[in-house]
């Protein structure tokens, strides 16, 4: 079985558009377990490390909590002051210890590429869970799994990606698996937080269409989704460029008047001040669910790394 | 006056020719291991092709794939011959590989690279001009010989 191939997952392609489905199809079956309140034994006996150099609060929890539904355990840390990267412990030299310690690695690490490296010297299966501002496939996948559970299709849909497409690691993982399944996207963001060239070269092959704006009231209209993001503080050099571009998009009651009411609002969290809280009640903004998701599309990926 | 009196014969060795003008010295400095050997450099010869180039011959030294990769790099319409009992045995044109491992840096400052005591690998994804793919952090550099790599 291909789908039994997937040694690594560090960036969305790595994975074919079949094992995707079949992610998402055995997602469906994690999230009818959950919702029937049944435990499952299936990893009973397996370790996940989870190894977050920087902080997170759904991607980490989401991961420890599909291990434990999954019947696992859980090591790792939560904070890289309490690692022995504080004493310069290299990244490679912590995975070449780790891997002896558990069956399966969930890494989240500040500099780009480092779960592709932490993977050359891994003989367990990594997961990527963010690389700076890189790439984050598995949200990536909750996020297509949302999308599947909302509009029960993940193709030929029009989707706008908005906010911080430069350094926001969860669209630049999004925006290849929507192009590998024929959507058309629409970038909304400021000239100097565009989508990387890097990722648009990427995608060239795919079916999806690309189209770029800096404003988000011209297209709201012709939306099936509309995905926005946070401004990536941490990732800007200068904060003065980062108070700049801040607060560029916001979406409200007023906005949201004029949004078409099968429109989703989906955000992979955590806001500041792109989504205002007045909204949260309205049945189209669907972000919380969206995390909640995490954690059977997680159940999915662990069961299917692990080779169970 | 004959080239070949100009420049003196070398019995056994490489003799690296058309290098880019000005681009001599920067070639000498990716060859490793030349310190106890014969070196003639001759800077801004005349060239029927380019007008001008810079020549370097190296006696009992011949080059690893890693030196012929960074002198493809550094001046692409190099050529290399080697040279045994005062014949050319070989002759190769320099040949921008499509994968480069230890040389030139990542210009991406988050990229992992940046950090860890490992080579730096690029897929080379354009070669007129040179653009090379960390294959890390998936960042485009413009790879400019004698200045900085510039990030694109």
């Amino acid at each position: 079985m291909v789908l039994k191939q997937i040694t690594h997952l560090t960036s969305i392609d790595n994975l074919t558009k079949e094992q995707i489905n079949f992610i998402l199809d055995k997602s469906k079956q994690m999230l009818n377990i959950l919702n029937s309140k049944k435990t499952l034994n299936i990893c009973k006996g397996k370790i996940l490390a989870c190894l977050f150099f920087e902080a997170s609060t759904r991607t980490r929890l989401s991961f420890e909590a599909a291990m434990h539904r999954l019947g696992g355990n859980v090591i790792g840390f939560a904070d890289a002051s309490t690692s022995s990267a504080k004493k310069g412990e290299s990244l490679t030299d912590t995975i070449k210890t780790v891997q002896n310690y558990a069956d399966i690695i969930c890494i989240r690490h500040p500099l780009e590429g480092s779960s592709k490296l932490a993977a050359k010297y891994c003989k367990i299966p990594i997961i990527n869970a963010g690389d700076g501002g890189h790439e984050h496939p598995t949200q990536t996948l909750m996020d297509l799994f949302t999308i599947m559970i909302k509009k029960n299709t993940i193709s030929n849909l029009k989707i706008g990606l908005c906010g911080d497409l430069k350094f926001g690691r969860t669209t630049h993982s999004l925006l290849q698996a929507l192009a590998l399944f024929g959507n058309e996207i629409i970038c909304i963001s400021p000239e100097e937080l565009r989508m990387p060239n890097e990722i648009k070269d990427k995608i060239q092959n795919y079916g999806g269409k690309i189209f770029q704006t800096e404003n988000l009231n011209e297209v709201i209209n012709k939306l099936d989704i509309l995905y926005i993001t946070r401004i990536q503080k941490e990732r800007f050099i200068s904060e003065k460029e980062y108070l700049r571009l801040k607060g560029r998009y916001i979406l409200d009651k007023k906005i949201m008047s004029i949004a078409p009411k099968n429109l989703f609002i989906m955000h992979p969290l955590p806001r500041v001040d792109e989504i205002n809280p007045e909204i949260d009640n309205d049945k189209r903004c669907i972000y919380f669910q969206q995390a909640f998701f995490g954690v059977p599309v997680r159940m999915a990926i662990l069961e299917i790394m692990l080779k169970i | 006056m004959k080239k070949e009196q100009k420049i003196r014969k070398i019995i056994n060795g490489t003799v690296i020719d058309h290098i880019k003008p000005d681009c001599a010295i920067k070639v000498l400095s990716i060859l490793g291991n030349i310190k106890d050997e014969c070196v003639i450099i001759c800077i801004n010869a005349k060239s029927k092709k380019y007008k001008k180039k810079d020549i370097i011959k190296i006696e009992n030294k011949f080059l690893k794939e890693k030196e012929y990769n960074e002198l493809a790099l550094i001046s692409p319409n190099a050529t290399i011959s080697i040279i045994k009992n005062s014949k050319i045995i070989q002759k190769n044109n320099a040949k921008i590989p499509d994968f480069i491992k230890g040389i030139g840096k990542c210009r991406n400052p988050r990229c992992i690279t940046n950090y860890e005591q490992i080579d730096p690998e690029f897929m080379v994804v354009c070669k007129k001009p040179i653009i090379l793919k960390c294959i890390y952090c998936e960042c485009n550099t413009k790879y400019i010989a004698d200045k900085e790599e510039k990030i694109l």
